[in-house]
C-alpha cells in the first residue's frame, strides 16, 4: 500500500512549493503511530483514497475467498466403497468453490514415502525426523565441534540402515522402491554436504598461482559443468554413464544422480566462494604469510572463516536453490516428493485435484527453504556482531 | 635516552662478518617498470635502519622483499644466513625469524586480539595453548593494552590495533622485525603512542628496518637512515649526518618537502 502512496503526493504537490510537505513528513511520522502513518501515507488525498479502498477492496474480497475455498466449503474426507475405492462424489461437487483437502488424507503417506512398503512406512517417517534433527543440531553453534562430524556420521549411517532394513529383523527395501520425502532429503543433504567442501577446493584450485594445471582443471571443471543444464547431467548420469562402466557394474540410479547433482551443485558454489576469496582484503593474506603460517593454515585459520562470512547470503541462495532442483531428479523416473505427489494424482478418483497437491508440496518445499533463510539471516548478524565495529 | 647514551649507541662497533640481512644487487620489475636497481645493503645484527623516500620509490618493495611478499628478478636476498629462494622450508624459516608491521594493522577481524596473538605460536611454533597466551598477555602488557586481550579488532582505536599488530609480530619471538610506514595510516595523535612501543622496542636490541617519514623517530633510535629515491638507494648514513648535511640533491629537495609538510 505504501507504494501507492509514494506516488501520490507527487500530482499533490506539483503546484505548490515541495517544501511544507516535507516539514510535515518529517514531523508527522514520529508523532502518531499507525494511525498518523496511514492517513498520511494512504488517505493523503482522494486519489490516493480511492487506490487504498480499490486495493483493500480485492484483498478482502480474494482472502475471503481463499478462506472459503480452503477450510469452509473444504471437503476434508470422503467415504470409501467396499473395495476400498474413494468415492470423490462430494469433492466433484465442491470443485471452484472447495477445496479437496479428501485427497491429502487419502495420499499423504504415498506423497511423502512412495511407494516404500505401506507397513515399513514408520522406517522412512524415523528418517525424515533424524534428518530434521540433523538439521537443527548442526545450526546450533553450540555443536560446531569436531564430535559433529561423528553425530553427522552415526546420523547417516541410522538412516541408512532404517532406509536399506535387511538386518536386526528389517526387512529388506531396494532402492528402487524409496520415494518422497525422504529421497529429496537424502539428495538434498548429501548433495550440499559433499559439494560444499568440493566448491571450497575448486575455488581455492581456481586462484592458486603456483599450480597452473590445478588451476586450469578447476577452471575447466567449472565451465563445463556450468554450461550445461542439470537435466543433461541427470540424463547423462542415468543413460549415458552406464554404457561406459564394465559389464556387470552396476551404480544404482539414485547414487548416480547424486553425483550428477553434488557435481552440478559444486561448480556454482565454488564461484560464490570465489568471489567470497577475492574480497578479502589483500593484507590478509600477506599478514598470515608474515607470521609463517603455511598455506593450509593460512586458509583454514585466516581466509575461509572470513571468505565464506562474506558470502553467507549468496551461498544460502544456491543452497535454497540446490534444494528445490532436486526435484528435477523425477525426470530420469526417481520417486522424489515432487514425483510422488504427481503418482498420487494418477489415481483416475483424484486426477482432478492438483491444484490441493501441488499447494500441499509447496508449503513443504516452502517449509525447508523458508528455515534456511531465517536461520542464514540470524547467522550472518550473529558472526557479524563480533567483528563490528 | 640522553646525548651520551646517544653516543655509546653510535659508536658500538657491527661484526661485519654476520649480517641480519644482505641484499646484494637486488632488481625488481614490475612488467616493464624498473622498481629495485641494483638495490645493495647489509643489515647487521641489532643494527636499526630507516628507510625514507617519496613515494614509489620502491622502500615498501624493498623491505617487503626481505620477507619475500615481494620476489625479487635478480640478485641475492640473505636473511639470518639463509638465502631467499623458491625453497619453501627456506621461506618458512625466514618467516619464522622475521616479524613484520604492515601500514594497515592488518589484524585479523575474526578473532580476538589474544587470538590474533597466539595463532602463529600455536600453529607455527607449535606451543601450548596456555604458554601462548601467557606470552602474548607479557607481550600486551608490553604494548600497554592487556585490558583489550577479549576484545574484536574493530572495537579498538587505529593507535591500539597497531601496538597489537607490533605485539603479534613479537609473539613469534623474531629476530628481525620490519615496519612498513607502520603510522602513516594513523591519526596524528596515535602516533606517538605507537612510535613509543617501537622506540621501547629499539631499546631493547632488536634488529629493525623501518620505513618511515618520522624523522624525530629516525634520529632518536636509528644507527642508519637510508633513502631511497626511483628504485635505487642513494645516500645512507647517521641520522644527523643525512638530516643536517645531505650530500645529494635528491635527498635535499626531500627532507625540505618533509619539513615543509610538517
Amino acid at each position: 500500500m505504501s507504494g501507492t502512496a509514494q506516488i501520490d503526493p507527487v500530482p499533490a504537490t506539483a503546484g505548490a512549493t515541495p517544501a511544507p510537505v516535507i516539514e510535515e513528513r518529517r514531523h508527522a511520522a514520529p508523532a502518531g503511530g499507525p494511525w498518523a502513518w496511514a492517513r498520511l501515507n494512504l488517505f493523503g488525498s482522494w486519489w490516493s483514497t480511492a487506490v487504498t479502498l480499490g486495493l483493500g477492496a480485492l484483498i478482502v474480497l480474494w482472502g475471503v475467498r481463499l478462506v472459503e475455498w480452503a477450510f469452509i466449503n473444504a471437503v476434508w474426507s470422503v467415504p470409501y466403497n467396499a473395495s476400498g475405492q474413494p468415492q470423490t462424489a462430494a469433492c466433484q461437487e465442491a470443485r471452484g468453490v472447495g477445496a479437496c483437502w479428501a485427497i491429502i488424507t487419502d495420499k499423504y503417506r504415498l506423497i511423502l514415502f512412495g511407494r516404500y512398503p505401506y507397513e515399513e512406512q514408520w522406517r522412512p517417517a524415523i528418517c525424515i525426523a533424524l534428518f530434521i534433527g540433523l538439521y537443527v543440531v548442526s545450526a546450533m553453534r553450540r555443536f560446531w565441534r569436531r564430535e559433529l562430524v561423528l553425530i553427522w556420521l552415526v546420523t547417516l549411517a541410522v538412516i541408512g540402515l532404517l532406509m536399506w532394513g535387511g538386518v536386526l529383523g528389517l526387512a529388506f527395501v531396494p532402492q528402487d522402491s524409496w520415494g518422497g520425502l525422504p529421497i529429496t532429503l537424502i539428495l538434498a543433504t548429501f548433495g550440499l554436504a559433499f559439494s560444499f567442501p568440493l566448491s571450497i577446493l575448486v575455488a581455492l584450485g581456481r586462484r592458486s598461482t603456483k599450480l597452473p594445471a590445478v588451476k586450469l582443471l578447476c577452471v575447466l571443471y567449472v565451465e563445463l559443468i556450468r554450461g550445461v543444464p542439470l537435466i543433461s547431467l541427470l540424463f547423462m548420469a542415468s543413460v549415458m554413464f552406464p554404457l561406459f562402466m564394465p559389464e556387470g557394474v552396476n551404480i544404482d540410479k539414485v547414487l548416480r544422480a547424486q553425483i550428477a547433482i553434488i557435481l552440478f551443485a559444486a561448480a556454482y558454489l565454488a564461484e560464490v566462494v570465489r568471489g567470497g576469496l577475492q574480497a578479502l582484503p589483500k593484507g590478509q593474506y600477506e599478514a598470515a604469510d608474515a607470521l609463517g603460517l603455511t598455506y593450509w593454515q593460512k586458509t583454514g585459520k585466516i581466509v575461509l572463516p572470513q571468505a565464506l562470512r562474506l558470502v553467507i547470503p549468496p551461498l544460502v541462495n544456491t543452497f535454497i536453490g540446490f534444494f528445490k532442483d532436486t526435484s528435477l531428479v523425477l525426470i530420469i523416473g526417481i520417486f522424489d516428493l515432487l514425483l510422488s505427489g504427481k503418482i498420487a494424482l494418477s489415481e483416475p478418483a483424484w486426477q482432478s485435484f492438483s491444484t490441493e497437491i501441488y499447494i500441499v508440496l509447496a508449503v513443504i518445499y516452502f517449509a525447508f527453504c523458508f528455515a534456511m533463510s531465517k536461520y542464514s539471516r540470524g547467522l550472518e548478524r550473529e558472526l557479524g556482531r563480533a567483528t563490528r565495529r | 635516552m640522553s646525548q651520551s647514551q646517544t653516543a655509546e649507541r653510535r659508536a658500538r662497533p657491527f661484526p661485519p662478518e654476520a649480517p641480519a640481512i644482505v641484499l646484494d644487487h637486488v632488481n625488481k620489475w614490475y612488467g616493464t617498470m624498473h622498481v629495485l636497481r641494483d638495490v645493495s645493503m647489509n643489515v647487521a645484527q641489532k643494527e636499526r635502519v630507516v628507510v625514507c623516500g617519496p613515494s614509489g620509490s620502491g622502500k615498501s618493495t624493498m623491505i617487503r622483499c626481505i620477507n619475500r611478499l615481494e620476489i625479487h628478478q635478480e640478485g641475492r636476498i640473505v636473511v639470518d644466513g639463509t638465502e631467499l629462494s623458491d625453497d619453501l622450508r627456506a621461506l618458512d624459516t625466514i618467516r619464522r625469524e622475521v616479524g613484520m608491521v604492515f601500514q594497515s594493522f592488518n589484524l585479523f577481524p575474526h578473532l580476538t586480539i589474544l587470538q590474533n596473538l597466539t595463532l602463529a605460536p600455536i600453529w607455527v611454533r607449535k606451543m601450548p595453548k596456555a604458554e601462548a597466551e601467557e606470552l602474548a598477555m607479557n607481550y600486551l602488557r608490553r604494548v600497554k593494552i592487556p585490558e583489550q586481550a577479549n576484545k574484536y579488532p574493530g572495537q579498538l582505536s587505529g593507535g591500539q590495533q597497531q601496538r597489537v599488530a607490533i605485539a603479534r609480530a613479537l609473539c613469534m619471538k623474531p629476530k628481525i622485525m620490519l615496519f612498513d610506514e607502520p603510522t602513516s595510516a594513523l591519526d596524528p595523535e596515535m602516533i606517538k603512542e605507537v612510535l613509543d612501543t617501537m622506540i621501547e622496542l629499539a631499546e631493547s636490541g632488536m634488529t629493525m628496518v623501518c620505513v618511515t617519514h618520522e624523522m624525530g623517530f629516525a634520529r632518536r633510535v636509528a644507527d642508519r637512515v637510508v633513502f631511497m629515491d626511483r628504485g635505487e638507494i642513494v645516500e645512507s648514513g647517521t641520522p644527523e649526518r643525512m638530516f643536517e648535511h645531505p650530500e645529494t640533491d635528491r635527498l635535499k629537495g626531500f627532507l625540505s618537502q618533509i619539513l615543509r609538510g610538517h
